[in-house]
């Protein structure tokens, strides 16, 4: 059991090692380096030498490399070149926002997934399921920017519940931010939870299906009892992989919700790096994306080992 | 499980009377039915579209701006006058054009990659497996934005990146499955036949993981048909003046608070795109006896 989880830790810090290699030699292949592409037009004579100094672009790649890679270990991501920041004052705020409209769709998400995926999986075809499935594949499908613009539309903009973007400084503080994510927090919970539902639904089909299922309802088994003690353990326990690469899958969708919505997050910084050409900030959100990525699916690794009664015996993963 | 080898030498009618099969059992659901309606509807509007526009896409007529639906511009003009539903039914050609080729390369470099991987297993299945997993740890929209933005937007960059870049889940799909017929005997005896490891690949495997490939790629061509939208919603895909329902979309968003028709036409427009390559996808799935909804979207 302790291997298994060390062998999986093991296996997601080199895919991250190999992340951290493929953002820097992309970064470094792709025409145009951090100083052309940031000072544009102005780039020749002093301006560019002295960027190329202040970055240390005269250094080897392979040099350069391995000392920010050995800076990144230590948490410095080191210096953007738009706003002339530490990279880490500029990536704090936007972290922290994130992870709180992130955390609020899972946590609204998760268990609502839990809830209709069980209601559609014990009533198959008949009409809870029908409209919850119809419902779902509607909101799995439609891009992210589509449902929130809708959601804008008709929540802010003809009903004037709620404010359509989010106008807030970075640094906001929880309980400011909290009436302004909600329209956000719909956004991608919607899409998450129907992802979630979806699986959840043909995992307890699946298991509704098995002999040991059968065999208790053939010996009488209550069936609120059979559900609660014999099919949802079973079922849930693959699921919880499959949601957390869903999860994970949703980081992208989460980087469009928030342009839509304006909201001061990672995604939002995505765009902005991206358009000033800011490379080391592009290289950074690549690495920290990647951490939450492989962080996520250790999680579920971890929860799956613990849950499951059969892989703390055994050596071998399925 | 059937001889491989019979597949492979059936006689043309036989497979097409397959495939009229397959289309017949996705026909006979109502969800694969509507899907495959929506799906046919958009491939012939999107080849005939140019015949019957009924005004230019880019003629911006500064006099005509924001105009509400009415018979002479049934879904309304833009804020630079130019006719929404000439621009809607335009809007999906390029789109449905670029994650088609996508989608085609994607299979080919992710299927065939993946089934060598399977195939030799080893040392080099650890690398390009780790290689994946650290690509599949990129979110697509950070990767594609940067490609985007230093290549530029032209097809030619546009096709091969997100071929690229959603074929890498394929592999490992490719790879699941070579590994489920692998140890058949069928494979074993062709290896025994001293036969070379492509010509297994071409004439064992493929005709066995085919349809487990293929459902994985008409389902990718609906998440690229997105990934490309999103891209063009953030303005890194088409350029203007092309029509392109991403970018009717963000460029018509701010202004929908009194304009809310040039938001409303390409959104359906898009959505039952998708929606319909989906249900298509889905029901190609069962006809063929997968099951996709226990997989993830990676």
């Amino acid at each position: 059991m302790f291997f298994l989880i060390f062998k999986r830790f093991v296996l997601g810090l080199i895919t991250l090692f190999i992340v951290s290699l493929i953002t820097f030699i992309g970064v470094e292949i792709l025409p145009g380096d951090a100083c052309t592409s940031y000072l544009e037009r102005e780039a020749f004579g002093e301006a560019l030498a002295a960027c190329i100094k202040r970055l240390g672009l005269d250094v080897p790649a392979h040099e350069r490399y391995l000392s920010w890679a050995f800076n990144v270990i230590q948490g410095d991501f080191g210096y953007s070149l738009s706003g002339q920041m530490q990279i880490n004052e500029v990536l704090g705020p936007r972290v922290k926002n994130s992870l709180v409209l992130a955390s609020a769709a899972i946590i609204i998400g998760i268990p609502l997934a839990l809830i209709l995926g069980i209601i559609t999986a014990l009533w198959r075809d008949k009409m809870p399921d029908i409209i919850i499935s119809t419902v779902a594949i509607f909101s799995m499908t439609i891009p992210e920017f589509i449902s929130a613009t809708l959601l804008i539309l008709i929540v802010a903009i003809w009903l004037e519940w709620l404010p359509g973007i989010v106008i807030v400084p970075t640094d906001v503080t929880f309980f400011e931010l909290l009436p302004n994510i909600i329209l956000p927090v719909i956004a991608i919970a919607m899409i998450m939870t129907a992802h979630m539902a979806r699986m959840v639904r043909s995992s307890v089909i699946q298991v509704m299906a098995s002999d040991y299922i059968q065999m208790a309802i053939l010996k009488g088994v209550p069936y609120w009892k059979m559900v609660f003690k014999h099919v949802l353990p079973n079922a849930l326990l693959p699921a919880i992989n499959v949601v957390a690469l869903t999860i994970a899958w949703l980081l992208g969708g989460v980087v469009v919700t928030e342009v839509v919505f304006n909201y001061p997050g990672l995604g939002r910084l995505v765009i902005e790096s991206i358009s000033n050409r800011d490379l080391p900030v592009v290289q950074a959100l690549g690495i920290i994306l990647a951490s939450i990525y492989v962080s996520i699916n250790f999680i579920a690794d971890l929860l799956t080992l613990m849950l499951n009664p059969r892989l703390k015996t055994l050596q071998t993963r399925k | 499980m059937e001889n491989s080898k019979n597949i492979f030498n059936e006689n043309p009618k036989s497979s097409l009377a397959k495939v009229l099969d397959i289309i017949t059992t996705m026909a006979s659901k109502p969800s694969g039915f509507i899907g495959l309606a929506i799906l046919i509807f958009h491939v012939i509007l999107a080849i005939s579209s140019p015949w019957f526009a009924p005004y230019d896409y880019k003629a911006i007529n500064p006099s005509l701006m924001l105009n509400a639906p009415s018979s002479e511009f049934w879904f309304g003009t833009d804020s630079l006058g130019r006719d929404v539903f000439t621009r809607t039914i335009l809007g999906g050609r390029t789109a449905l054009t670029i994650t088609f080729f996508g989608s085609i390369i994607a299979l080919l470099w992710g299927g065939l990659l993946g089934i060598f991987c399977g195939l030799v297993g080893g040392r080099i299945d650890d690398i390009v497996m780790r290689i994946v997993d650290a690509f599949l740890s990129i979110p697509w929209i950070l990767a594609m934005l940067l490609i985007v933005s230093l290549l530029g937007t032209t097809t030619e960059v546009l096709i091969p990146a997100l071929g690229f870049f959603y074929g890498k889940g394929i592999v490992r799909v490719a790879r699941a499955a070579t590994h489920d017929v692998i140890a058949k005997d069928f494979i074993v005896s062709a290896k025994a036949r001293g036969h070379s490891n492509l010509s297994i690949i071409w004439n064992e495997i493929l005709p066995n993981v085919r349809d487990a490939i293929l459902v994985e790629g008409a389902m990718r061509w609906s998440w690229m048909l997105l990934g490309f939208s999103s891209l063009s919603f953030l303005g890194f895909g088409v350029s203007p003046p092309t029509p392109d329902w991403g970018l009717m979309i963000s460029n018509a968003r701010g202004l929908m608070s009194f304009a809310w028709w040039a938001v409303i036409a390409p959104i359906v427009g898009l959505s039952s795109l998708i929606i319909g390559i989906n249900l298509t996808a889905d029901a190609f799935a069962k006809a063929l006896g997968i099951d996709r909804s226990t997989k993830a979207p990676v």
